[in-house]
């Protein structure tokens, strides 16, 4: 018994993207001919290595850095956790242990910073307001001398907002501070200058723009010094150990040139897109608001159906082959409540009613004309269950 | 016809969902996460645990079916669980399934089937549900025991209303178990055809009521009297919620002839014992009644069972407003405080209500 084929519409992009078919090209090429180990000295080894330099040159042109500064890693994760515990390490001599991070980070950042506040850091999370943006006035009121790290990322995955990074970076610096951010929702997908953003590390993921999942980079300005979290080879100037995975990183890099080719008519495309699905949803579906008012990435929406429990919209929306998402998935594959949305001060009824819709290359007018058009009735039909429950109970 | 099944990645559920697509239905097949499962941890006990949900998406994706995990911590906490540590600290002893089925699986989970256009509810239980047109056009549900009168879980459902029956369905109550996991090695079902039983209540590791009692609710075990019939001291308890009434192990007393608890009094925090004989009782009351479709007539000669998998006895029963009278025409053993007591006309369930 094989599940009927219908049409399904994906907008669930901040989680993860279809692979591109010149991506699966080049890995399937990479994985069948070229198996060399990079660090071999012989021909096969020369040329696993050649790829990954090219790899290495088009990551950086899409941030438009040098491609010596950049570090292939497992993801994004990764990455965000060379970045952190890297530095934390590095700079742990010098007796700066605090750390400034804030409340509506993605849980590798979170997370690894609640881990190293267990052993000698001490953290500080940055609120945000309604609006989904710190302030950077509540950086400058955190920050000391002792401030070792500020890690703040470039956008939030669930509402899509852009924050301040080069303000935030110039105030941990006149503090001898560095500044993370992880740009995981903005790499490929919205314009990165890591010298405009300022910022000494820079984490990316493949898999968000097209390339292949397991594989990310970590761009680390130069002469900026980690201790490495892996132990191991010597591979990537010592600060990643493990025999690189060519074909990944041949497939990451062949991402980024597509991405950087196409970055500015894609983002504005998406942008209308994700524009007329927003104000037609407000328009046509009493009962609903847009999560996170400041400025955006194109691609991301975050929207409250009131009253309605979003993983009940989530699964009716799907049995209609509409795919979104809603706060983050734990281990099951259940839903929580957003900690981003109950950190913009919603109440957990409303983070609990909140749908992510988020666009990406493959979506079309159609599409966003039939997510119109789906959502209505099956709202309606949510909202009036919801008030049915308390008659169904026995006293 | 839509029908969403309720999957705990349990024999007879997944049974239920091969046998409902089998026969062409559209089916979705819906897993209950109850409980906390952060670090993947069994911090639980039998079923439901993220092992079984697996085991619940595996089965799904076999049969080709829609698969979705609903989170219901929070109104399995405070629906079930809560209640169930309550009911122990007030010197009862809760049956946490019934609440479970009416006010989870019947409401909460057919909510959301409603709301994706489904038209039943499906679960493993085995019992049986029979629809009646009247002759005004209306229909009434009846419920009915299951066929394999040894796996029979009518008991469980008794709290069910009109409107939650008219919209349950149960697949295997014509079946007998052996029947079940045969269908489960004809459909190819592997991951769960021979997975035993859970015979303990879901979220009590090991069947430790006494150690969840006291970790959810650190105040209790306050150490009390164990008296006798004649209300004379005999011995000492560590906590009224560590008995049962019929309980005769670790009572800690030494006697000529065994000894039972045979009453719990929390105000008091008193553990009454006596022989064998002293819990032998002929009337109860229940209150929090529910009858299926109407009371049964004052006095009605009918049988009546005060636990799962207790003999099913002859009785007088009387009904008034929400409470239930039973007069059992022999005596009965140990009738707890806090279990259900379901009345039965032959197979045919009339209601129930709560001991008290």
């Amino acid at each position: 018994m094989v599940r009927s084929q219908k049409m399904r519409i994906y907008l669930d992009h901040n989680a993860t993207t279809p692979v591109d078919a010149a991506v699966v090209d080049t890995v399937s090429d990479v994985l069948s001919n070229c198996y060399g180990n990079a660090s071999s000295v012989h021909t096969f080894g020369q040329s696993a290595k050649a790829l990954l330099d090219d790899a290495r040159r088009a990551v950086a042109a899409l941030v438009d850095a040098q491609s010596s500064e950049i570090v292939f890693t497992g993801g994004g994760t990764e990455s965000d956790n060379l970045a952190i515990r890297g530095a934390a390490g590095r700079i742990k001599p010098s007796g700066r242990r605090h750390l400034i991070t804030s409340t509506i980070e993605h849980e590798a950042v979170l997370n690894t910073i609640k881990d190293l506040t267990q052993h000698d850091w001490t953290a500080t999370y940055l609120p945000v307001g309604a609006t989904g943006v710190v302030n950077p006035s509540d950086l400058e009121a955190a920050i000391s001398e002792q401030t070792a790290l500020v890690s703040i990322m470039h956008a939030n995955n669930e509402i899509g907002t852009l924050q301040p990074i080069s303000e935030l970076a110039s105030i941990a610096h006149a503090y001898g501070a560095l500044f993370h951010t992880d740009a995981v929702q903005t790499a490929g997908k919205h314009p990165i200058s890591v010298s405009e953003l300022n910022v000494d590390l820079l984490s990316i993921s493949g898999h968000k723009f097209n390339g292949p999942k397991g594989v990310g980079a970590l761009w680390i300005k130069r002469g900026t010094r980690l201790t490495s979290s892996l132990t191991g080879g010597r591979q990537e100037r010592n600060r990643r150990a493990g025999t690189e995975n060519v074909a990944g990183i041949s497939g990451l890099g062949i991402a980024a040139k597509i991405a950087l080719n196409k970055l500015d008519h894609d983002t504005s495309r998406l942008g209308q897109l994700r524009d007329r699905l927003e104000a037609e949803i407000l328009c046509n579906v009493p009962g609903t608001e847009v999560n996170g008012t400041g400025q955006r990435v194109t691609n991301t929406s975050n929207i409250s159906f009131l009253g309605i429990e979003a993983e009940a919209l989530l699964i009716a929306l799907d049995l209609e082959g509409i795919a979104v998402s809603t706060g983050s998935a734990c281990s099951s594959g259940t839903l929580e409540p957003s900690h981003v949305l109950r950190a913009m001060g919603f109440s957990p009824q409303r983070a609990q009613s909140s749908i992510r819709f988020s666009l990406g290359l493959g979506n079309t007018d159609e599409q966003i004309t039939h997510v119109i058009r789906s959502l209505p009735p099956i709202v309606s039909k949510l909202r009036q269950l919801s008030g049915h429950q308390t008659a169904l109970r026995v006293s | 016809m839509r029908i969403v099944v309720a999957m705990s990645g349990g024999v007879d559920s997944s049974v239920a969902a091969a046998l409902l697509a089998g026969d062409g239905n559209d089916v979705i097949g819906l897993s209950m996460q109850l409980y906390d499962q952060e670090n993947g941890q069994h911090k639980f006990g039998s079923c439901c645990t993220l092992d079984d949900l697996t085991d619940a998406r595996r089965v799904a994706t076999q049969l080709g079916i829609p698969h979705y995990i609903v989170n219901f911590e929070q109104q399995f906490e405070e629906h079930v669980v809560a209640p169930f540590v309550d009911e122990y600290i007030n010197a009862r002893t809760p049956i946490p399934c019934v609440q479970c089925n009416s006010d989870l699986k019947f409401s909460r989970l057919l909510d959301r089937a409603l709301g994706l256009n489904a038209d039943y509810v499906a679960t493993g239980h085995y019992a049986r549900v029979v629809k009646l047109a009247m002759d005004d056009g209306s229909h009434i549900y009846q419920l009915y025991r299951a066929v394999d009168r040894n796996k029979d879980q009518s008991y469980f459902l008794f709290s069910l209303t009109q409107e939650q029956l008219s919209r349950a369905c149960f697949p295997l109550g014509e079946l007998s178990k052996d029947a079940v996991r045969t269908h489960a090695r004809h459909y190819g079902l592997s991951v769960v055809a021979n997975k035993p039983d859970s015979h303990e209540i879901c979220f009590v590791p090991d069947g430790q009521y006494a150690t969840f009692v006291e970790q959810r609710s650190p105040k209790v075990g306050t150490p009390g009297n164990i008296v006798n019939q004649l209300g004379q001291t005999i011995g000492e308890h560590g906590g009224v919620h560590r008995f049962t009434v019929g309980q005769r192990k670790g009572l800690g007393l030494s006697s000529e002839h065994p000894l039972y608890v045979t009453t719990l009094d929390a105000q008091s925090n008193t553990v009454t014992v006596g022989p064998r004989d002293a819990l032998e009782e002929t009337r109860l009351t229940a209150s929090n009644v529910n009858w299926i479709v109407k009371p049964p007539r004052q006095g009605a000669h009918l049988s009546a069972q005060i636990r799962h998998r207790h003999p099913i006895a002859p009785c007088r029963v009387w009904a008034d407003d929400n409470e239930l009278q039973v007069e059992f025409d022999q005596p009965q053993q140990a009738i707890a405080p806090g279990q259900a007591v379901v009345v039965y006309e032959n197979d045919l369930v009339l209601g129930g209500g709560w001991i008290q």
